[in-house]
């Protein structure tokens, strides 16, 4: 048998250094208005995941435990949740290091839960679309064939802001968006940059209004917390202190200059 | 189209401006003025001496600019504070208009004391 | 769908900022404006001073040399040292600097705003004291 199917196969190899308990928040809308919290003792496996420990308690303890995860590789972004009080990808985050323990899993902060671990994210799917994350071209359309060409350099001005995964971290970590349910998000305007400085889009204008509003980049007040949570290193903090500058230099540049020079 | 002429750029543009000046200038002016003349460390500067630098218009000018930009630093960022801090968001035209209406205010008596300094 | 909204809402807690070290120095930073306020204060007290003559100018070296005013400064002098760091720290975030088709690097950026830092301070104190 080869070490990958041990892990499987056998609950408890060798490599198990005791148990550790998992104190995880439930809240059942059909029996109860608030949230509780239920401990369940787990095997401490050097390789197991937070979200591991999860799916232990879900095939061995309690099948009613709800939560989501896909990819387990830190790819598909939704395995966030609150882990000791920071948002974390439960698939990438390891149970040994919070070892003794308890570990403490709960939903991610900021968002409606709607059953124990599973946050509603309507909110964030509702404003994504209004920044036009896709590219937008002017109206000549290219031949058929055709092809648009991007040197290294010019990919390099977004490529960061294109490993986002949506996985809400940034938003469960951003008091501003806990305290103004309005703000547009950090995700979403590093969304809308990653398309603003990519060379082949023309959709700058069309993301303007909607970014430099009261509820875009001027409602955040840099916590930085955002770029602190993600695991992709996406940086929305800078994302949007850079569109800060942008949309100031454009307020600057509308009251100085007649419409047809800017 | 419909460009929201919001005046947030511009009081953005003031706190940054009034943020780089603070942090370029105030840290050396408070250590010598508030700490290292009082607790006498070194001598503070003869009247004479201090009265020659502060009558010259260039140090009016730049001791003006810095009042202005960092009390609008001040207006901005204290607003957000409120905001934020304190959960005030329903009082926001309140909060704005007390937080930049002191700048002005205050950037008004600072020219008159850098005036009557000449 | 008209089913009550049976999710549940976490409320934000009034001292959310107390949450964790990294809130807690977020609210630090932005109440380092207030001392950057009371710095404008304190420079117009010391100018007037200074503008109505030796006498009144000898009163404020006296007034700023009370312990509870030198304590009040010590404290400002820290918020605005935080506020200093922090700010230069933030810059090269929004900055983005090209010469030609090199990116200026985010730590020359910043290099570049504490070397300012430097030569302004020290210009400032040769002015005073020289
Ligand atoms: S910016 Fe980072 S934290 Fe936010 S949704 Fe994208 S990957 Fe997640
Ligand atoms: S399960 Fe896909 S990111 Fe964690």
């Amino acid at each position: 048998m080869s070490e990958t199917d041990d892990k499987h196969a056998v609950p408890d190899m060798p490599d198990t250094t005791g148990t550790i308990t998992m104190e995880v928040a439930r809240f059942r809308p059909d029996r109860e208005s608030e949230p509780s919290w239920d401990s369940y003792d787990v095997p401490l496996r050097k390789e197991w995941a937070v979200l591991d420990g999860l799916n232990h308690i879900k095939d061995q303890l309690d099948g009613t435990l709800s939560y989501r995860w896909s990819c387990r590789m830190g790819i598909c972004g939704s395995c966030g949740m609150t882990v000791n009080g920071e948002p974390k990808l439960t698939c990438s985050t390891f149970l040994t290091d919070y070892a003794p323990g308890p570990v403490r899993v709960e939903p991610l902060a900021n968002f409606p839960v709607i059953r124990d671990l599973v946050v509603d994210i309507e909110d964030f799917m509702a404003k994504l679309p209004t920044v036009k994350p896709w590219l937008v071209s002017g109206d000549e359309e290219p031949a058929e064939d055709s092809e648009y060409r991007q040197t290294p350099a010019e990919m390099d001005d977004y490529r960061r802001y294109s490993m986002c995964i949506n996985c809400m971290l940034c938003y469960s970590a951003c008091p501003v968006y806990a305290l103004d349910p309005d703000f547009i998000g950090p995700a979403a305007i590093a969304l809308a940059q990653r398309y603003n400085l990519d060379s082949r889009d023309e959709g700058n204008e069309d993301r303007r209004d909607v970014l430099a509003s009261a509820e875009g980049v001027w409602a955040c007040t840099f916590v930085g917390e955002c770029s602190v949570a993600c695991p992709k290193d996406v940086d929305p903090a800078g994302a949007i202190q850079r569109y800060k500058l942008t949309a100031a230099t454009q307020a600057v540049k509308d009251l100085l200059l007649p419409r047809g020079a800017r | 189209m419909t460009t929201k002429r919001s005046p947030e750029p511009f009081a953005w543009l003031l706190f940054s401006s009034g943020g780089m000046a603070a942090a370029m200038l105030i840290p050396v002016l408070l250590l010598l003025f508030g700490i290292v003349f009082p607790l006498g460390w070194l001598s503070a500067p003869s009247h004479d001496r201090l009265a020659a630098v502060l009558t010259h218009p260039v140090t009016l000018l730049v001791l003006f600019g810095l009042c202005v930009l960092a009390l609008f630093h001040w207006a901005h960022r204290f607003r957000y504070t409120l905001y934020d801090g304190l959960q005030l968001r329903k009082a926001a035209p309140v909060i704005a208009v007390l937080c930049y209406g002191g700048a002005a205010v205050g950037s008004v008596i600072a020219a008159f004391v850098l005036i009557r300094a000449l | 769908m008209t089913t009550a909204d049976r999710r549940y809402h976490h409320p934000v807690s009034f001292t959310w900022w107390a949450r964790k070290p990294s809130y807690l120095l977020f609210v630090l930073r932005e109440l380092s404006s207030v001392f950057v306020a009371w710095f404008v204060v304190y420079l117009l007290l010391l100018v007037a001073a200074v503008s109505s003559g030796n006498e009144s100018y000898q009163g404020f070296l006296e007034w700023s040399s009370h312990p509870l005013m030198i304590a009040l400064n010590v404290i400002a002098f820290a918020f605005v040292l935080l506020h200093a760091v922090t700010w230069f720290g933030l810059a090269p975030k929004a900055i983005v600097l090209r010469l030609g088709s090199w990116r200026v690097p985010p730590n020359l950026i910043l290099a570049a705003h504490y070397g300012a830092w430097l030569v302004i301070s020290v210009a400032v104190a040769w002015v005073i004291l020289r």
